[in-house]
C-alpha cells in the first residue's frame, strides 16, 4: 500500500532520536501522540468548520460507522487468535486436521461455519493458524469461508431474501467451493515466500499472560490500522460516487455481474449486512446479486488492506485478484444451476 | 509507535467506544443490537491497555534489576530493546562501540528492503529466539497511527447520523411488505415511516382505513424543491443505511430546512412519484399539520432487523 510507504516513518525517527536522546533531547511516540492530540483539540474550531460540508459529514459518519461496527468483531477475532497463539498447542491442529493438505482444505473450509462474525474476525484468526503450523492452504480456505457460511450470515441472507430461499443454499455452496478451490490452488501453485506472517514478538520466555496480552495488543494495533484504511476507502465510495451509475449497469447481464462484484469490493460492507443491501437492488438479476454476496466476504478494500498487513503485500496482490475472479466464476456457475 | 503510545491509543479508543455505547451516541452509527458487543469491546481494549502498561513496568523492573547500570526511566524502554537486538545480531560486538554512521546505515537499509528486513528478523528469531526488540521496533508502528483518526472523529467531531445529503443520493429502498398488521388504536395513529410507505405504495392505503396518521422523519428537498420526509433504514451500520422516502403534499410548512426532524400528521393520498435515482415508488402523504421535533433517540429505522 502506497500510504504505508509514504507515511513518515515515525519509528525510524524515534529510533534515531532515541539514540540522539543520549545527548539530551528525547523525541518519542508517546510525546508525539500527546502533541498531536493537544494540537487537534486546540484547533478543533477550524477543523469542525471544515468538516461541516454535507459531503464531509456523510463521509465521517460512514467512516466512524464502519470502524465502530467492525471493532467488536475485530476484538473477538483478535482474542481468538491470541488464544490460538498462546494456549492451543500446535499439536492440536496436527491432530484435528487430516494429514493430507488436500483433505485438510475442505475440513478447514467447513470449520469456517463455526466462527460467528464477519470478515474482520477471520483475518487475525487465519494469521494465527498459519503461525501455529496449520498448512497455509487450509488456513486460507478457513479465511475465505468463515465470513460467508457461518449461521449468522446465512440467517441474515434468508431474512433478506424471503422470496428466494434458494439464495441461502447458493451462497453457502458457492462460498464453500471458492474457499476450497482457492485452498487447493494455493497448495499446488502457492509459494511460501509470498506469504509473510508478520515477525512478531516471540512468546518464548514470556509468561502466558504477557504473551496473550502482547498478542492482543499487537493484533488490535496492526489489523485496526488497516481496518481504518479500508473504512476510509469505503466511506469515500459511499459518499462520493453517485448511486445512479449503478443503475446504468443493470441492463446488461455480463456487465451487471461485474458491476455488483466490483461494488462488493468497494463498499466493504460487513458480511452480516450485505444481503440486506443487495436484496434492494431488484433491477439486478439474482445471479449478479449472488456474485455480490460471494465476492464481498472474501475480498474487499478493508479485507485487502488487512491481508496486506497480516500476510504481506506479495501475498495479497496475488491472492486477492485470483479470489475475485474465482468468486465471480463460481457465482455464475452456481447461479446457473440453482437460481 | 512504541508500547506506551500503543497503550494510550488502546485506552482512549476503549474509553471512546464505552462512552459512545453508554450514551446513545452509538445509535448514530450502528444498530441498537450491537450495544453489548461494543461494551465488551471497549472493556477488552481498556484491559489490553492496562495489561500492556503493567507488563511493560514489570519487564522494565526486571531488566533494571538484572543490569543495575542501566538507565532507570521507563520512557527509554524501546531503546533498550533495540540495543538488545543489536547486541544479539552482532554477537559479542558492543552496540555502543559502533560508530553512529554505521548504525544509521544499517537501519536505513532495513527501512528500504522488505525482503531484507524479513529475512533479518526471521533469521534473528530462529537463531536467538529473541526477535522481540527488532521486530517490535519496526513492525507495529506506522499503520497504527491511523487508529488516531477514528478516535478523533468519535470524541471531537461525533458526526451526526446520515441525513438529507445521503438520502437524496440514493434511491428509495422501499420493498413490498409481507403483510399488513392491524393498525394500533388511536386517531391520529402513530406509524413508522417505512410502515406507512409500504401500506401506501403496495396496498393503496386500504389497510389505513382513512385514518389520520402521524409520522416522524427528517426533511430532504430534491433539486426542484419538492419536500420529502425520509427515514434511513439500517441493517447493521450507517454504511448500509438506505433511505425510505415519502413525498409531502397538502399543508406543508412554508419554510423547510433539510435535515430538520418533523412530526407530520395527515391522511393517505393516491399521489405517488418515481424516485429519479432508482425508479422506486415514493408515495405521498396529504399533510394537515406539521411540527418540528428533536432528533429521535435512534435516528434510523431498524424495523428490518426484527
Amino acid at each position: 500500500m502506497t500510504i504505508t510507504e509514504e507515511a513518515p516513518p515515525p519509528v525510524h525517527r524515534q529510533d534515531e532520536d532515541d539514540r540522539q536522546g543520549r545527548k539530551g533531547w528525547n523525541f518519542n511516540s508517546p510525546l508525539a501522540l500527546t502533541m498531536l492530540l493537544l494540537l487537534v483539540i486546540a484547533s478543533q474550531g477550524p477543523i469542525r468548520g471544515a468538516l461541516s460540508a454535507p459531503v464531509m459529514q456523510s463521509w465521517m459518519t460512514v467512516f466512524v460507522a464502519v470502524v465502530v461496527q467492525a471493532l467488536p468483531f475485530l476484538v473477538l477475532g483478535v482474542l481468538l487468535s491470541a488464544v490460538i497463539a498462546v494456549f492451543v498447542p500446535p499439536s492440536f491442529f496436527a491432530r484435528a486436521l487430516p494429514k493430507r493438505p488436500a483433505l485438510a482444505v475442505p475440513v478447514a473450509g467447513m470449520a469456517g461455519a463455526i466462527l460467528p462474525g464477519c470478515e474482520c474476525a477471520s483475518v487475525p484468526v487465519a494469521g494465527a493458524l498459519v503461525r501455529r503450523g496449520v498448512t497455509p492452504a487450509a488456513a486460507l480456505a478457513f479465511l475465505l469461508s468463515a465470513p460467508a457460511i457461518n449461521p449468522i450470515v446465512l440467517t441474515a441472507t434468508a431474512v433478506a431474501f424471503p422470496r428466494n430461499p434458494e439464495m441461502v443454499l447458493a451462497r453457502f455452496v458457492a462460498s464453500l467451493l471458492v474457499a476450497c478451490v482457492m485452498g487447493w490452488l494455493w497448495q499446488r501453485l502457492g509459494r511460501t515466500d509470498w506469504l509473510r506472517p508478520p515477525a512478531r514478538p516471540a512468546h518464548d520466555g514470556l509468561g502466558k499472560g504477557a504473551a496473550f496480552w502482547g498478542s492482543v495488543r499487537h493484533d488490535v494495533m496492526h489489523a485496526g490500522g488497516f481496518l481504518v484504511l479500508g473504512a476510509m476507502a469505503a466511506a469515500t465510495l459511499k459518499s462520493v460516487v453517485p448511486a445512479s451509475w449503478l443503475h446504468a449497469a443493470a441492463g446488461n447481464p455480463v456487465v451487471s455481474i461485474l458491476a455488483l462484484a466490483i461494488l462488493a469490493v468497494l463498499l466493504s460492507i460487513c458480511s452480516e449486512a450485505d444481503a440486506f443491501v443487495v436484496s434492494s437492488l431488484t433491477q439486478f438479476s439474482l445471479t449478479a446479486r449472488l456474485a455480490f454476496l460471494v465476492v464481498g466476504p472474501m475480498i474487499d478494500l478493508k479485507l485487502f488492506a488487512m491481508q496486506v498487513g497480516t500476510f504481506g503485500r506479495g501475498f495479497a496482490v496475488r491472492f486477492a485478484p485470483t479470489t475475485f475472479a474465482l468468486a465471480i466464476l463460481m457465482s455464475v456457475l452456481i447461479g446457473a444451476v440453482l437460481l | 509507535m512504541n508500547r506506551q503510545a500503543q497503550a494510550a491509543v488502546l485506552f482512549l479508543i476503549g474509553a471512546a467506544v464505552l462512552h459512545a455505547s453508554v450514551t446513545d451516541l452509538y445509535l448514530r452509527y450502528v444498530k441498537a443490537g450491537l450495544r453489548p458487543l461494543l461494551l465488551a469491546a471497549g472493556v477488552v481494549l481498556i484491559v489490553t491497555a492496562l495489561a500492556t502498561v503493567w507488563y511493560e513496568i514489570r519487564e522494565h523492573r526486571k531488566a533494571s534489576a538484572d543490569r543495575p547500570g542501566d538507565r532507570r526511566d521507563g520512557a527509554r524502554a524501546p531503546e533498550r530493546e533495540i540495543r538488545d537486538a543489536h547486541a544479539d545480531t552482532d554477537t559479542g560486538a558492543d552496540a555502543h562501540g559502533r560508530t553512529g554512521e554505521h548504525e544509521r546505515a544499517s537501519w536505513h537499509g532495513d527501512e528500504h528492503s522488505d525482503r531484507h528486513r524479513d529475512e533479518h528478523a526471521d533469521g534473528h528469531t530462529d537463531s536467538h529466539g529473541h526477535g522481540d526488540g527488532h521486530g517490535h521496533g519496526h513492525r507495529e508502528p506506522r499503520v497504527s497511527w491511523l487508529l488516531v483518526l477514528p478516535l478523533l472523529a468519535l470524541i471531537l467531531v461525533a458526526p451526526p447520523a446520515l441525513g438529507s445529503y445521503s438520502a437524496m443520493r440514493a434511491g428509495t429502498a422501499l420493498q413490498a411488505p409481507f403483510g399488513y398488521s392491524k393498525l394500533p388504536a388511536g386517531d391520529p395513529v402513530t406509524l413508522g415511516l417505512v410502515d406507512y410507505a409500504g401500506r401506501a405504495a403496495y396496498d393503496h392505503g386500504r389497510s389505513l382505513g382513512g385514518r389520520q396518521i402521524k409520522i416522524t422523519g427528517f426533511v430532504a428537498l430534491d433539486r426542484a424543491g419538492t419536500p420529502y420526509l425520509v427515514r434511513m433504514a439500517l441493517n447493521c451500520c450507517a454504511a448500509d443505511a438506505q433511505p425510505v422516502k415519502i413525498g409531502l403534499s397538502g399543508r406543508i410548512p412554508p419554510v423547510l430546512r433539510p435535515d430538520t426532524w418533523l412530526e407530520v400528521t395527515g391522511g393517505y393520498t393516491g399521489k405517488r412519484t418515481k424516485d429519479p435515482v432508482n425508479g422506486g415508488i415514493i408515495p405521498f402523504l396529504d399533510v394537515s399539520s406539521a411540527r418540528p421535533v428533536p432528533t429521535p433517540r435512534d435516528p434510523y429505522d431498524e424495523s428490518w432487523n426484527n
